[in-house]
């Protein structure tokens, strides 16, 4: 689960890292009130899950309330590369002598905590670490001990962090790590953490993401997701407890398990096809989540053609095809649909959807003919084979 | 031979009163896997079809001297029930509980690493061990698979499923199929598996199914060119995955430039193993090496 920018601010300030007094506001009046509340000049911040609002105009500075009111009046609405604002964050403008970069990610190869600390902030990292790895100092954790103290000394000596910030510096790492650990994030990153010109040290931006499979833990930071911004349709699914991921193309995706149904959007898409969407039902064969899912796919208006890929394991393909063919008693619906049943059962669960005769519903044996009739369906070049 | 889990299996099942616990553990029975017990905290003394409960895993270790345990608790008390039946002693844990908490899985790892290193964990968030006509567990359903000459190995089920069938089809068999799980932090990785495969006499062959997510491909790769002696075939989920989205496996998400199917792909074949583009033929190319007739078209 990724936070907004003012969400990760909030368990920065938990941990007693230091950020700039502001709030977030939904409304220009608000952004005013609360401008004229922590003194000018203050920051505009678009609060959208998506990197570059800085270049995309949704962060702007503001010197006294007119200008708050215009920037969070065209901020708000805007559209960054897909995120439509519906929060500004609005803080204290800061003055800014040095910007660092810190963050404390899990390192999958490593299976331990990564600490990543450089004192080229405010750009993207991957440049610097393009450019001059030299420059970024890569500190693995301990995972059963955490991080000390000397080791927060060290990372900011090793990438020359001047002697008098050494101490804040460490500050706000151990302080960095403990959001880390005890919020049971999966990445807390700082870009860029600031040095004032009173040898102070801050986070300016906070980007973090929890582990949603901790959250039980953490019923504080469930309120977080009800403001996740994103896609309509990932929302809904996200309420409906599915697998859901919204993509570019026509082609709608449903499959069982994981991992066969990014293979299956592969093989649509080798065969030329543009897959609309990611959807895992998971093992559950029953027409009610059947339904849930059919419905989901088709809310997405550039669907032309839907790919249903079964691969029955535990899941018998006779008890899928009885849950598609009750599921098409209340769904009415024009796009095609290839259904590819194979694996325990599959000649009854094909033998069912041909004598059901749904009008725009066809079988077929394999992945790799599921995959091109679809596309050949979704192209408007053919007419689906008959079931 | 095959790996793992064997005719030598003594599997006890944490979670076996449960309803998804049970039913697997009694399917894993029918199949001829030597269940010798289970683990339900407040239910010792009960029995699930004949398979004695015990309370804890110190318990079932002292009374029936497992050397396998299955997984099957809930998420958030998984972590706790790896660590109990390590502390007892059992030698292989098989989780297939998914949704544990990646913090916890990261403690468990390196638990296990300090702690107990003649541990091996398999999963979480997998679909167990199959070696077909000796012992099955977990819940890859059998049916698919024959004894053969074939190891597989992967982070999804269903995929393991779909490539299974292809080269049963074919006419071969497996030695045994493991799946290692979906998760961000995974207690064994492809490198473990892979050295248990390059010594294990009844496989000629693994077939080694990956996804986006993580760099374990990659250091499946250099462990092929460097130690593997057998041929290796390989097959990739997840080329058309956006970055930044979670398709469905917790672990199974491309992070910025890292992670994705094409930088995999590229880093095994680079080492010479051969990766199929679509399951089909990932299945047709290990029956090619190992001189089988060729698939049918499909």
């Amino acid at each position: 689960m990724d936070l907004l920018e003012y969400q990760g601010k909030q368990l920065f300030a938990r941990h007693g890292l230091e950020v700039s007094p502001g709030k977030a506001v939904h409304t220009a009046d608000e952004a005013v009130h609360v401008a004229n509340e922590i003194g000018y000049p203050v920051v505009v911040k678009a609060q959208v899950l998506i990197g570059g609002r800085g270049k995309a105009g949704g962060v702007k500075l503001a010197g006294d309330e007119a200008e708050v009111r215009e920037h969070a009046t065209n901020i708000l609405g805007m559209d960054i590369r897909g995120h439509t604002v519906r929060t500004l964050w609005i803080e204290h403008a800061s003055e800014i002598e040095s910007e660092y970069y810190a963050s404390v990610l899990l390192d999958r190869s490593a299976k331990q905590p990564l600490l990543i600390f450089s004192i080229e902030g405010g750009i993207d990292i991957e440049q610097v670490a393009e450019r001059s790895p030299e420059k970024l100092v890569r500190h693995h954790i301990d995972a059963l001990a955490g991080l000390s103290r000397e080791e927060a000394l060290e990372a900011g000596r090793a990438a020359g962090v001047d002697a008098d910030v050494l101490d804040g510096v460490a500050g706000a790492l151990l302080a960095l790590y403990e959001v880390w650990a005890s919020e049971e994030a999966t990445l807390a990153e700082i870009n860029p953490l600031i040095v004032t010109p009173q040898r102070e040290v801050r986070a300016l931006d906070a980007k973090v993401s929890l582990d949603g499979n901790a959250l039980f833990r953490h019923p504080e930071n469930q309120a977080f997701s009800d403001e996740d911004e994103g896609d309509p349709l990932e929302r809904r699914a996200r309420e409906e407890g599915l697998q859901y991921v919204k993509l570019d193309g026509n082609i709608g995706i449903l499959g069982n398990g994981a991992g066969l149904v990014m293979s299956t959007l592969d093989v649509v898409a080798q065969a030329g096809g543009a897959p609309a969407n990611f959807l895992d039902a998971g093992g559950g064969s029953d027409a009610a989540k059947i339904e849930q899912a059919v419905q989901l796919i088709l809310a997405n208006d550039a669907v032309r053609a839907v790919l249903f890929n079964i691969f029955g394991g535990i899941t018998r393909c006779d008890e899928v095809a009885r849950g598609l063919i009750a599921a098409f008693s209340h769904i009415t619906t024009s796009v095609p649909f290839v259904v590819r049943l194979d694996g325990t059962n599959d000649a009854e669960g094909r033998r069912l959807l041909q004598e059901a005769a749904l009008p725009n519903v066809s079988a077929a044996a394999t992945m790799n003919e599921a995959a091109e009739r679809v596309v050949a369906l979704a192209s408007g070049q053919t007419a689906g084979a008959p079931a | 031979m095959a790996v793992l889990v064997d005719e030598h299996t003594r599997l006890a099942v944490a979670g076996i009163t449960g309803r998804e616990g049970s039913f697997h553990t009694l399917n894993n029975r029918r199949y001829g896997t030597n269940v010798v017990g289970g683990v339900t905290p407040g239910k010792g003394g009960q029995d699930v079809e004949g398979i004695p409960v015990f309370d804890t895993w110190e318990q079932a270790v002292d009374e029936v001297e497992p050397n396998a345990a299955m997984i099957f608790v809930p998420p958030r008390f998984a972590a706790d029930s790896i660590l109990e039946a390590a502390a007892a002693g059992v030698e292989l844990i098989v989780a297939i509980t998914e949704g544990i908490p990646a913090h916890d899985e990261l403690r468990v790892f390196n638990l296990l690493r300090r702690e107990h290193p003649g541990t091996r964990l398999i999963g979480p968030n997998c679909p167990g061990i199959l070696s077909p006509g000796k012992a099955n567990v977990g819940i890859i359903p059998a049916a698919f698979f024959k004894a053969g000459n074939v190891g597989v190995v992967s982070r999804s089920g269903t995929l393991t499923y779909q490539i299974g069938n292809e080269i049963a089809q074919a006419g071969f068999g497996c030695s045994t199929i493991v799946g290692i799980g979906g998760d961000p932090v995974p207690g064994s990785s492809f490198v473990d598996v892979l050295e248990l495969f390059e010594g294990d006499q009844q496989t000629e062959l693994v077939v080694l199914s990956g996804e986006i997510g993580g760099s374990d491909e990659e250091q499946a790769a250099d462990y092929i060119a460097a130690h593997m002696s057998k041929p290796v075939v390989a097959y990739i989920a997840g080329f058309t995955a956006p970055p930044g989205k979670q398709m469905g496996h917790a672990g199974a998400i491309v992070s910025g430039s890292s992670g994705t199917a094409a930088a995999k792909a590229a880093a095994l074949e680079e080492k010479g193993v051969r990766v199929g583009h679509t399951p089909t033929e990932t299945a047709a190319i290990a029956v090619e090496v190992l001189g089988g007739a060729p698939l049918p078209a499909s």
